[in-house]
């Protein structure tokens, strides 16, 4: 089975600045991938050439076995990659509802079930659709913006740190809905400054460094590789 | 230094405290009435008042150094000014009091206006008197007023409406609108054969429309696809060049344009179709009732594109223009779109106003003019359809007034004082304009609460927060 998501040798640059020295890597459908890494890594860079925001300098990105890499933002949403970006960047003076629609600004038809889907999901989007988006709290937001990218039917789902500037307990409920996601059929390449956690939820792992991966494999690997704990999972003194 | 005797200079309150002098009991309420507000502000208003009936009185002259001064401070002209000031004031105090009275009872912070706007078969039935209006009053007018209506303020609402779809709806700064206007009027001058260079065909003006709205939405979609992936600043600037760029064009380009003379006898519209046959000639009603033709046709269509898809689109772009082209809008032809449906309801107007006066030269498209339309549109209200109509008549018609009416008679030089005046009065006390959009209420609303930003050229971040004192269904 080809894989869903595919990055081949992808080197992006800001300039003449290099954010991603050449990544490969694979998604296959189903699975829970984490990128992990430190500040200025390279993460959010990865995600945002993936959906069409920034254009690659080379290499491929392979999506459902085609070349996406110089399609425009816009239509890579239309083939089914959804991406919620980095500080949620949901639409604050539109109800959470007409956020909602906006995620399903290429489709026609009846938006209905979806709604009603991702009502069931989040129900506090439910109990709030009237209200503004920009009054909602960070994580009610957070809910939000995955919810906007769900209305796409997507395939695979692009979350850029869903945990940023949450509450632990917050965390753990956005958490458990990724991990409901998976299981009705997305897949999802997930961003995370928060290692151990995006670790316990996903099934593989890359850790970026410096535009490079310099390590990837099943979760449990990362999880007990001494390197990585003591770089990212704050264990231990620096080598 | 000693310290008691700096303490009396830093603090002469705490040492009037501390000797009891005759006058403390009254120096001390003048010092508490100093701390209030409302009578701080009253003196400030006061003097506003006076500086004002300086600034509009007659000018001195070098004989007599105080005739200016006397002439404005001893005349009845200083009570209009002061009843302006200390009107304001009492607006302010007023409001000020009540807002704070409606927190204290409903103790809630997001509360929204709610009856401000009135609900949806109210506002088509306004809409409906205003149109009759329009079309009613008119002819009852004095000749003066009939040019008024066309010359100022019908052309410059047919142009706030167009440049309300860009800076209103997509959140686009354009300095250079007018711009398009001067290419309106100039292809009714190309294709009426009044140009030094010859159509291939000499067109009644009438036919120009279509032609002219082609030509000024190619110039919008040129312009705007190479220079729409700017945003805010940088987009503002570039447009503010094409604008002059139009206008050094018109006038250098002696051969083509006719140079800085301008271009004389453009012809009259005219139609005579399947038995109708009409002439527009001197008389100004008739281009009254072309300009609301066109004026009623601009707001039926905005209004509809508006509450459309494409609406919702612009809307998400001015909201977070990443955003929207990660929820799959292709933010950049929805940019074009709007510069370039703003661009043909300027080229519109360009038409009319070249065939109605017959006349254009470069100097008619300075970009004092652009702004001018920009301030309507902020005026009125940005992103809201009778905001531009109201603001841009209201204040064209305002200078007229206050121009021919006794008590003012004002020098119209200096309009764009009066104009910044009223600007910042109106940044300051009701920043969503006069009529504003329900969404741009919202946004002001919002952002005076520290969430999202209000700014329409930016895409804005959200606290949130809130939620706990907000009423879901305040806004609705």
């Amino acid at each position: 089975m080809t894989p869903v998501l595919e990055l081949v040798d992808l080197e992006v640059r800001y300039g003449s600045v290099p954010a991603l020295r050449g990544i490969s890597l694979v998604v296959e459908r189903g699975e829970i991938v984490t990128l992990l890494g430190a500040n200025g890594a390279g993460k959010t860079t990865t995600l945002r050439t993936i959906s069409g925001l920034h254009r690659a300098h080379s290499g491929r990105i392979v999506f459902n076995g085609r070349s996406i890499e110089a399609l425009a933002a816009h239509d890579v949403v239309g083939i089914g990659v959804g991406h919620v970006p980095e500080g949620r960047r949901i639409f604050p003076r539109m109800s959470v509802l007409e956020n909602l629609e906006m995620g399903a600004y290429r489709r026609r038809g009846e938006l209905k079930d979806d709604l009603e889907r991702i009502f069931q999901l989040f129900p506090v989007l439910g109990e709030r659709r009237r209200q503004d988006g920009g009054t909602l709290s960070g994580g009610e937001q957070q809910m939000l913006a995955i919810g906007r990218a769900m209305m796409s039917h997507p395939d695979v789902l692009l979350l850029d740190e869903p945990s940023m500037g949450l509450a632990p307990l917050v965390v753990k409920a956005i958490f458990s809905i990724i991990d409901q996601i998976r299981a009705d059929g997305t897949t999802i390449l997930l961003v995370e400054q928060n290692a151990t956690q995006a670790l316990q939820l996903a099934d593989r792992g890359y850790v970026l460094e410096n535009g490079e991966i310099v390590m990837s494999g099943p979760s449990e690997e990362i999880l007990g590789d001494q390197r990585i704990r003591a770089a990212y999972l704050g264990e231990g003194a620096a080598s | 230094m000693t310290t008691i005797s700096g303490e009396a200079v830093n603090h002469p309150e705490r040492m009037a405290s501390r000797s009891p002098a005759p006058g403390e009991g009254r120096y001390r309420a003048l010092v508490r009435l100093s701390r209030n507000d409302d009578v701080r502000r009253f003196v400030i208003s006061v003097v506003g008042g006076l500086v004002l009936a300086l600034i509009t009185g007659p000018e001195g002259n070098g004989v007599q150094m105080l005739s200016g001064i006397n002439g404005a401070l001893l005349h009845p002209h200083v009570f209009i000014c002061l009843a302006v000031t200390v009107g304001v004031w009492v607006l302010i105090t007023v409001r000020h009091h009540f807002a704070r009275q409606v927190e204290h009872v409903s103790g809630r912070v997001m509360a929204l206006p709610k009856a401000v706007l009135p609900d949806r078969r109210v506002r088509a039935g306004l809409w409906l008197a205003l149109f009759a209006f329009a079309i009613i009053y008119p002819p009852t007018l004095n000749s003066f007023w009939q040019n008024v209506l066309v010359e100022q303020i019908g052309i410059y609402v047919l142009l706030a409406i167009g440049l309300n779809v860009v800076v209103g709806y997509a959140g686009l700064l354009d300095l250079g609108y007018i711009a398009f206007f001067a290419i309106g009027a100039y292809s009714d001058a190309y294709w009426t054969g009044m140009l030094p260079v010859h159509p291939p065909l000499h067109l009644n003006p009438f036919w120009v429309f279509p032609l002219a709205i082609l030509t000024a939405m190619l110039a919008g979609v040129l312009l705007g696809g190479p220079t729409l992936r700017l945003r805010g600043d940088y987009l503002a600037i570039v447009t503010l060049g094409f604008g002059e760029i139009i206008q050094i064009v018109a006038n250098n380009l002696q051969g083509v344009t006719g140079g800085a003379q301008g271009v004389i006898n453009i012809p009259h519209f005219s139609v005579h179709v399947a038995g109708i046959k009409y002439h527009w000639g001197l008389s100004n009603l008739p281009y009254y009732y072309l300009i609301l033709g066109f004026i009623v046709l601009a707001l039926l269509a905005y209004f509809s594109l508006e509450h459309s898809k494409v609406g919702r689109a612009w809307t998400a772009i001015r909201e977070d223009e990443v955003a929207a082209e990660a929820a799959g809008i292709n933010t950049l032809k929805y940019k074009v779109m709007a510069f370039a449906i703003g661009a043909s309801t300027s080229g519109v107007a360009g038409v009319i106003v070249a065939s109605q006066i017959g006349f254009v030269e470069p100097g008619d498209f300075t970009v004092q003019l652009s702004i001018l339309i920009l301030v309507l549109v902020i005026f009125g209200g940005m992103g809201s359809l009778a905001g531009a109509v109201v603001g841009a008549a209201v204040l064209q018609w305002l200078p007229q007034f206050l121009r021919v009416h006794p008590l003012f008679g004002y020098n119209q030089l200096d309009l764009y004082i009066y104009f910044g005046a009223i600007l910042i009065l109106m940044m300051i006390f009701r920043p969503e304009g006069l009529i504003p959009s329900r969404r741009r209420r919202r946004e002001i609303v919002l952002a005076e609460h520290g969430v999202g930003s209000a700014d329409a050229m930016e895409s804005g971040h959200s606290g949130g927060g809130l939620a706990a004192v907000a009423n879901p269904e305040a806004d609705l």
